[in-house]
């Protein structure tokens, strides 16, 4: 620590001292003075973080136990691991603004808290893990690399980590395409499947448009987030059209197309009715993820109460061995 | 590296022992009971596959060999195909097989044969893998009612695949008797600490003692290995 916050008296102070460290583009820390608006906002965000990465853990690990080689095999174990692992950092990050990862699991798992629309889509094909990879880790990346600047502290260097490895996981992903589109046509035409299938629900991951996203404005003003949903799905789309040139794939767009006054690329509407239904749990896989998730939790329950007890009487032990 | 025949059943047997409990730690992803244990599960079914692919490729090709021979010619010890049942079966399979693997492949390492290179590598991840057991042995054995009764069920449910881990493997040059003795000793300790019955009873395995490693398998390694190579079947000579 260098000098250390100020010693304030009235809760104004506290507020202009907050406003004051946002507006200096300085990092909020967990022992800070917050509003509880903002205290709220980062416990949704980043709880909802959390569980994407938790339940989309299910759409890939779908394949570990059919990917076609041993070296896919090791890869999707490895990203899968990762993914946990980054459940763990934003779970305690979000534990830092006094939420418990306990209760956090049961909103999930009871429907109060939501995860990224995209897990309720499925995987019934192998090219699915490689586009998931390309899309779904793209967009994760754009929305993510501005977060690391996000105002709260815990949460920022938290994506500072897993946004490493998420570029790792998209440019595996966007290998095993272009393994596949070099190979024979039924893994072409597996690869352009997966593609038409994914695209819409990839640029829905950024939420619905600017003038209706209730959360967006606080979320900028408080600088949790740094840029709207608009700004980075159309970076996301700049971002893949070459790539998708260069796979030798076709975006299912007819609107798609390189607008030279603007500089960047003009695209169709996504079909935002669609969004609201997934996101109010009437997509394809909803039902099955949280279900999935909700057994998993529950079959562990005995396990987490052995652990529990184990550590009592270990701890009872240690005081009884120093009594003597 | 060209490796005579008896050394290349050898590294069959020990390499289908890695794919097939790699695959099986596969199954829990997902599904553990804490999210530390997906990340300590993935980690040790990559360790195991990581192993499976130097033994596989000292044979031939990793992906030919995995994908495309049937259960007959699976090498692999039965305990390891054995389902995963509860968390409580699947840490009692840990903990026979991560305490056989870590004994062995430490001999192993100390040795100067084929397999010395390998063995010097694993038996660093084997290590953790056994530590990982052993913990979870102790909480579970010694935790609840309900965690405790589940553990001494797993382990008396295994027992009797745990004697073919001394059979004799034709290149592998390792003194069974002692393995076995040094393995029951270790097994035994773990098992009190947990409060746990040694369990009773035959370790000959479903049809005799040494079945998987000559190509007999139980019934739910097939239904496995079609899942484990559908895709692969399905697209023959495609390259991922």
């Amino acid at each position: 620590m260098n000098d250390g916050p100020p010693v304030l008296a009235a809760p104004e102070e506290y507020e202009e001292y907050f406003e004051a460290t946002i507006a200096r583009d300085q990092r909020i820390e967990p022992r800070d003075w917050m509003p509880d608006g903002y205290r709220r906002t980062l416990i949704r965000q980043i709880a909802q973080h959390a569980h994407s990465e938790i339940i989309g853990m299910q759409p890939e690990g779908e394949w570990i136990t059919r990917a076609p080689s041993l070296r896919r095999k090791a890869i999707l174990f490895a990203k899968v691991q990762d993914e946990a692992g980054h459940g763990l950092y934003l779970y305690s990050a979000a534990e830092t603004l006094g939420a418990d990862r306990a209760d956090l699991t049961e909103r999930l798992i009871e429907g109060r808290q939501k995860y990224s629309s995209i897990f309720n889509y499925p995987t019934p094909t192998f090219a699915d893990v490689g586009v998931i990879g390309w899309f779904v880790d793209g967009a994760a990346i754009c929305n993510q690399v501005p977060l690391c600047r996000s105002s709260y502290g815990p949460y920022a260097r938290a994506m500072v980590r897993i946004c490493k490895e998420e570029s790792f996981h998209q440019r595996q992903g966007y290998e095993l395409l272009r393994t596949m589109m070099s190979g024979t046509d039924a893994q072409r035409q597996m690869v352009q499947d997966s593609v038409n299938r994914w695209w819409w629900p990839s640029l829905m991951m950024f939420g619905p448009p600017d003038e209706n996203s209730p959360n967006s404005a606080a979320s900028m003003a408080w600088k949790i987030k740094r840029h709207s949903n608009d700004e980075l799905r159309q970076r996301f789309v700049d971002m893949t059209v070459p790539q998708a040139e260069k796979l030798g794939v076709t975006l299912p767009d007819p609107d798609l197309r390189w607008n030279e006054e603007r500089g960047r690329h003009d695209f169709g509407t996504p079909d935002w009715d669609e969004l609201m239904r997934v996101i109010k749990g009437d997509g394809p896989c909803n039902a099955q993820r949280v279900e999935r998730r909700r057994t998993a939790h529950e079959e562990g329950a005995w396990v987490r109460e052995a652990a529990a007890a184990h550590a009592a009487k270990q701890t009872a032990r240690a005081q009884q061995g120093a009594a003597v | 590296m060209t490796l005579d025949a008896t050394t290349r059943t050898a590294a069959l047997a020990l390499g289908d022992d890695a794919l097939v409990l790699s695959h099986r730690l596969g199954e829990w992803a997902g599904h553990a009971p804490v999210l530390e244990e997906e990340v300590a599960l993935a980690n040790i079914a990559l360790d195991l596959l990581g192993q499976a692919r130097v033994l596989l490729s000292m044979v031939g090709d990793e992906d030919e060999l995995a994908y495309l021979r049937e259960e007959r010619a699976f090498r692999n010890l039965q305990l390891v195909e054995q389902p995963n049942g509860d968390f409580a079966h699947t840490i009692a399979r840990q903990l026979y097989f991560s305490t056989y693997q870590h004994l062995l492949y430490a001999e192993l390492a100390a040795a100067e044969g084929p397999f010395a290179p390998l063995a010097a590598k694993a038996v660093k991840e084997v290590a953790y893998h056994r530590d990982h057991a052993e913990q979870w042995t102790l909480r579970l054995g010694d935790g609840t009612d309900e965690s405790r009764e589940r553990m001494r069920r797993a382990c008396g449910a295994l027992w009797r695949f745990t004697g073919e881990m001394f059979q004799p493997v034709a290149g592998l040059d390792v003194d069974g008797t002692a393995l076995e003795a040094a393995w029951l000793a270790s097994v035994t300790a773990v098992l009190d600490r947990a409060t746990l019955p040694v369990p009773e009873g035959p370790r000959t395995g479903a049809w005799a003692a040494g079945a998987g490693r000559q190509g007999l398998h139980t019934e739910s390694f097939g239904r496995m290995l079609a899942e484990m190579q559908h895709l692969h079947r399905s697209h023959p000579g495609a390259s991922w």
